[in-house]
């Protein structure tokens, strides 16, 4: 019934065929034009200053970020101790405790929060934390983050610990082992390098987010002393920074820039090839 | 291990009837509570966001009511706030994202399911899910600095020159527009597209290709008029992921989309998102109506991200559970 391959046929099939790998190229090439271009550009306006120098006041040239890089860190250092652990023991909650319903709801819930534009989260922020202190501060930054990292947590730990065999926690409980005993001495730890790069990939996308800071951390020229006031942060002064009509500002935008993504596709990159290799990746 | 003691004579105790303070001290309860505690407050965190939300958008809701979502005027100085500029350029820029993103990525991932050879397609999809990482802030420098002077000399000049009859090419091009936003978002929506519809292609049963190739089809003919079809409601549920996305996505829009609340046919305006609104006067709002004005928008947008999102989930589960 179907006719015999002539060559019309024949032609569409071929140009069809290499219509999808120029799409496919011009995908790619988007990626190595974005890392070249940040690579070239925010290499060339990368210097020592950028790491150790305080913004300098509008109208001045030079200065750097350090205020910001630490403000990052500091931020996200409470993200990570909101989200973790609440995203990890729900998760194992989910992995080993619960029954069919509850689990259900959960995990919708975990989807429905991932799902959450940034923005959003931001205001929730604003309004749980920022309105009660009457300032922003790191620490609203900080729960802003958290709150986005707990649903990738929760996933992360479910997907690792359930990709351990049961046979371990069967040996475990055939010693003796209490349940407890045998999730956090056998189960984890078998999961161990699933759950790190995990959460570094986690953080990596967390490191990255601009908007929820923009009115919870909001930001800062100068150090920022403790956790309740407001600080600078990489992504916020990028933005700040481009928007600025000063070129000069501009090239450090395009510094800020490359150290981000440096960072961010680093840590994505290492944590990517340690799940590659791991134990979950014989379940693929 | 029952730890009661063991008198000869009698039977032992029933080890599950250990009382729960001696399960306590072993730790089992503890280990329960413990995790329980934190998946239902991440329940209770959702239901706060839900409630703080809609508690702080009152003032809006009682002076303006659901009129506010298709009123036109945003006058912070006046008091006058309506959502429609904000709900148009939102759904001008993700519509105009996904026209270039769903070919693309489509194509794309026929190229790495049926084409590439495994090793590549997998080199080729970790390449691809890298550009799902870069931070928006990074692709709203390049939308800046890179893009726009790109499309105002390059593209431009000819699309007003071919097609500058139609409405949605009138006008001046200052750079910043819905459409410099729309070309952003495509690339940054790209990445989703490509790696949840290749993942759903891949799930098509391997003996449908080969039924279709034994009939005599070329590769292409198999591709578009079986396996295509096959994974139609995966690569649909992708779409709706990818817009969930674009809607939401706040900081490369607002870097180059002009941050001007206009409702015009052309795409070569400036104009403004939800999103991008938010992000640029929430900072600096004062007054109650102002400030829970945008709380509302948010509002909006999450009720809209979360039925996109919902609708997506279930057209991807249904897909990849697989049609064997």
């Amino acid at each position: 019934m179907m006719k015999e391959i002539v060559p019309r046929r024949r032609i569409v099939n071929a140009l069809m065929l290499s219509l999808t790998g120029i799409c496919t190229l011009l995908v790619i090439s988007a990626l190595f034009f974005i890392l070249g271009y940040l690579l070239w550009h925010g290499g060339r306006s990368l210097n020592w200053d950028f790491f150790s120098k305080l913004p300098k006041p509008s109208g001045e040239t030079g200065g750097g970020m350090a205020n910001a890089i630490v403000g990052s860190a500091k931020v996200l250092l409470v993200a990570t101790l909101i989200g973790v652990p609440i995203g990890f023991l729900a998760g194992v909650y989910l992995a080993e405790f619960s029954g069919k319903m509850f689990a259900f709801t959960l995990r919708y819930t975990v989807d429905l929060l991932n799902g959450v534009p940034s923005i959003v989260i931001g205001i929730v922020a604003y309004s749980l934390v920022v309105l009660p202190m009457k300032h922003f501060s790191a620490l609203a930054g900080g729960v802003a983050l958290g709150i986005m990292m707990i649903p990738i947590a929760v996933r992360t730990t479910e997907e690792f610990l359930r990709a351990v065999p049961n046979s371990l926690r069967e040996g475990a409980m055939a010693l003796g082992a209490t349940k407890a005993r045998t999730i956090f001495t056998v189960v984890v730890p078998a999961a161990i390098s699933g759950l790190i790069s995990g959460m570094m990939l986690n953080l990596a996308r967390v490191a990255g987010e601009t908007a929820p800071l923009l009115f919870t951390a909001l930001g800062n020229m100068f150090w920022s002393h403790g956790w309740l006031a407001p600080i600078a942060t990489l992504p916020v002064m990028i933005y700040n920074y481009a928007i600025a009509p000063e070129e000069d500002l501009h090239q450090q935008a395009w510094a800020a820039g490359f150290v981000l993504l440096a960072l961010v596709l680093l840590i994505n990159v290492t944590a990517r090839m340690i799940i590659a290799r791991g134990p979950a990746a014989s379940r693929r | 291990m029952a730890t009661a003691t063991y008198v000869p004579g009698t039977t032992p105790p029933h080890p599950a009837a250990r009382s729960f303070f001696v399960r306590l001290r072993g730790g089992d309860q503890i280990a329960y509570l413990i995790t329980l505690a934190s998946a239902v407050a991440i329940l209770l965190l959702v239901a706060l966001l839900v409630y703080e939300l809609y508690s702080k958008s009152q003032t809006t809701i009682h002076t303006f009511g659901w009129h506010f979502l298709a009123t036109s005027t945003w006058d912070p100085n006046g008091g006058k706030f309506g959502a429609l500029p904000f709900i148009y350029g939102t759904c001008v820029t993700s519509a105009l994202a996904l026209l270039i993103a769903v070919p693309m990525g489509v194509a794309s991932s026929i190229f790495l399911a049926e084409m590439a050879p495994p090793k590549l397609s997998m080199l080729l999809t970790f390449l691809i899910e890298l550009l799902a990482a870069v931070p928006s802030v990074i692709y709203g420098l390049i939308g800046i600095f890179v893009l726009v002077p790109l499309i105002r000399a390059y593209l431009i000049p000819p699309l007003t020159s071919a097609f500058g009859f139609l409405p949605i090419f009138k006008g001046d091009f200052y750079g910043v527009s819905f459409l410099s936003a729309g070309l952003v978002l495509s690339v940054m929506v790209i990445p989703f597209i490509v790696s949840v519809s290749r993942e759903v292609l891949l799930a098509v049963p391997v003996e449908q290709r080969e039924a279709a190739l034994a009939l005599g089809a070329t590769k292409w003919e198999t591709t578009w008029q079986i396996v295509i079809p096959n994974a139609s409601t995966g690569i649909i549920g992708s779409v709706f992921l990818a817009l969930a996305r674009a809607l939401g996505e706040t900081m490369a829009v607002t870097m180059v989309i002009g941050n001007t609340p206009k409702i015009t046919a052309s795409l070569l305006s400036p104009g403004y998102s939800i999103a991008a609104v938010i992000a640029n006067e929430f900072a600096e709002a004062s007054g109650d109506l102002y400030i829970s004005s945008l709380i509302f928008l948010g509002l909006v947008l999450f009720g809209l991200t979360i039925v996109i999102n919902a609708v997506a989930r279930i057209m991807v589960l249904t897909a990849s559970r697989g049609r064997a």
